[in-house]
């Protein structure tokens, strides 16, 4: 321990222009890729962020399935309610996956780990990108684990391979989008309890007052008009049509516009609360 | 300050920065010439913390200039990034991770390939006494153990220069002064290293220069020695037990002193600069306080502590309590009679 001798200035020598365009670029992917690595190791040391990830929609699955189920009517649904609730599960658990991308990020930001990073000569944008990339990873493993728990207690894909792989991706690019909401309100607010706190007061309603549980036609009027024109809706509607056979077309539109929207909004506000941060 | 011909490794000229209403500097200067130790010693937000965050690019001046090894930390920013090494007060490093795992990934980032990373991950390991833990978690490390690694993680790109924002704050008195010992070592492999520190004996244990910084402002700057100097000869302490003669001892002893007592009410310790009339002064102290009939204890004349010239200085301790309550305060409470004790020096 006493004899530490480093050598001063025996590091890569530094040209004063900087690196090229294109070895930035080389950067910006490997340094993503390092980010990416480090929080999935993080996740998979963690017990308890699996059992957050993993057990907590199984959980779901499993108490909509067997309790709440008996009493929800779905008529004309094609292998009944549990068919019905399958693809409202994977959408709910997509977007309560990107709970731990907002408490993550905060977390980083109050022990000064962005700080850290920020003074390093990695690419700047590696740090929200390899988050949004780990996130991504983990929510889709938590969809096939759902699924495969989904076929475990009846669920049946009905409308062949391709579909219920369309389906998927959906519900992983729709979490992406809701990931983005999630890093900005992580970022913005930085500090985890009040993170925590918020995400239960816009990412609860949006999920559950939609069509992800029960057919809207069973809610009282005033708020079917909030349940039928959410984003939410629009996207568990699709993925339940691609599963379960039904129209698509229309409702694929307005979540494609509601997804890019999303993107378009938050992306940059996420970026820009990244900057800031401190 | 810098031998002829050779730039400084730091040099900051009027550098200004506000958070809102508060402005946390008010025209900074420095100069660190190479290879040496520059201590920034102030107390809890005078802005020390935010002059490294300024040179160590996390945030952009109002005003002024700083460079770091001849680079301009806004312009050149991404050169400086490749220059410095950080390490802050909170350890920076990922707990879930192994301490060998944290090095690896942070090599990374200074793109290294994995083939360089490795052997120095373990290099860094082993210099710093973490190899039999290099595979454990973390946060199984105690704080001493994590602050070494939080250090290690910073000379990973073998920096050129080092900032250190308060590196022992916090530990034990034993991890201290390992830190201390690691911290030696590393200025004579030739790093340039800027070490902020709220405590006096750290500064004048490692630095080879100190600046005292006080609400944004540098308010003096010297070797130890030299800051020891401002204070004027030594200094006759003691201590009254009998807390209610406090104040009767503090006035038997007004007249020996030049300028006025330090008074700590609460532990009952008197000080006060008696220059170059040492041993004079301490006799006439002896007569003063038995005629006053006040008893003490453990009266002497001492060599000025930098506890005495920050005191002078700045008409307060160096080690304030936080703002969140945690106490930090070592030898000495907060200064009673601020002004007081600033006119005592002034004068």
């Amino acid at each position: 321990m006493t004899a530490v001798a480093p050598t001063a200035g025996a590091g890569v020598p530094i040209s004063p222009a900087g690196p090229s365009l294109l070895t930035r670029a080389h950067w910006a992917v490997t340094d993503t890729l390092t980010i990416t690595r480090r929080n999935l190791l993080v996740w998979m040391r963690v017990p308890a962020y699996i059992m957050f990830t993993v057990i907590q929609p199984v959980m779901f699955v499993l108490l909509f399935r067997y309790v709440f189920g008996g009493a929800i009517q779905v008529p004309g649904v094609k292998g009944g309610y549990v068919n019905f609730l399958l693809p409202g599960i994977i959408g709910q658990t997509a977007a309560f996956a990107t709970f731990g991308t907002a408490i993550a990020l905060a977390q980083e930001l109050q022990k000064g780990v962005i700080d850290r990073l920020k003074s390093m000569p990695m690419a700047r944008s590696a740090v929200l990108a390899g988050r949004l990339v780990a996130d991504t990873i983990r929510m889709f493993i938590t969809i096939v684990i759902v699924v495969g728990v989904g076929y475990a207690v009846g669920f049946r894909f009905e409308n062949g391979v391709g579909l219920a792989i369309a389906m998927i991706v959906l519900a992983t690019v729709f979490g992406l989008a809701i990931c983005c909401i999630s890093a900005y309100t992580g970022l913005a607010i930085g500090d985890e309890e009040s993170v925590q706190a918020f995400g239960l007061v816009w990412l609860f309603p949006l999920t559950f007052l939609s069509s992800a549980f029960v057919p809207i036609a069973s809610m009282p009027g005033w708020l079917q008009a909030f349940a039928n024109n959410q984003p939410v809706t629009y996207v568990i509607n699709v993925m339940r049509s691609m599963a379960l056979g039904g129209p698509i077309a229309a409702d694929l539109w307005k979540s494609i516009a509601w997804l890019a929207g999303i993107f378009i909004v938050f992306a940059p506000l996420a970026v820009r609360a990244y900057k800031r941060a401190s | 300050m810098s031998a002829p011909g050779s730039s400084p490794a730091i040099l900051v000229e009027g550098l200004t920065k506000s958070f809102g209403e508060v402005r946390a500097l008010r025209g900074i200067d420095l100069s660190v010439p190479r290879g040496t130790v520059l201590g920034v010693l102030g107390p809890n937000g005078a802005g020390k913390t935010t002059a490294v965050r300024i040179l160590t690019t996390l945030l952009r001046p109002d005003g002024g200039r700083a460079l770091v090894e001849g680079y301009d930390v806004v312009r050149q920013a991404s050169a400086v990034r490749r220059t410095i090494g950080l390490s802050g007060q909170s350890a920076a490093i990922q707990e879930e991770l192994t301490g060998r795992e944290n090095l690896e990934i942070v090599g990374r980032l200074y793109h290294l390939s994995w083939r360089d990373a490795r052997p120095r991950a373990a290099e860094l390991l082993e210099q710093f006494g973490l190899s039999e833990a290099a595979n454990r978690p973390a946060k199984t490390y105690s704080g001493g153990m994590q602050r070494r690694l939080d250090l290690a993680a910073s000379l990973v790109g073998r920096p050129k220069v080092l900032f250190l924002d308060e590196p022992t704050t916090g530990l034990d008195p034993r991890s201290r002064l390992g830190m201390w010992d690691i911290i030696r070592s590393l200025v004579a492999g030739g790093t340039t290293l800027l070490l902020t520190t709220q405590y006096l004996d750290e500064a004048d244990e490692l630095a080879d220069e100190i600046v005292v910084i006080d609400h944004g402002q540098v308010i003096a700057a010297g070797t130890a020695e030299e800051l020891k100097g401002r204070v004027g000869g030594d200094v006759l302490e003691f201590t009254v037990p009998d807390r209610n003669r406090v104040s009767d001892a503090a006035e038997a002893i007004t007249r020996i002193g030049e300028g006025e007592p330090h008074v700590d009410k609460e532990t009952g310790v008197i000080n006060v600069g008696v220059g170059g009339r040492g041993s004079e002064a301490l006799v006439e102290a002896v007569r003063s306080l038995d005629a006053a009939g006040v008893q003490t204890q453990g009266l002497a004349l001492r060599r000025p502590s930098l506890d005495d010239v920050f005191l002078a200085l700045t008409g307060h301790a160096a080690e304030e309590e936080e703002p969140g309550g945690g106490k930090r305060g070592k030898r000495r409470g907060r200064g009673s009679g601020d002004s007081d004790a600033a006119k005592a020096v002034s004068s």
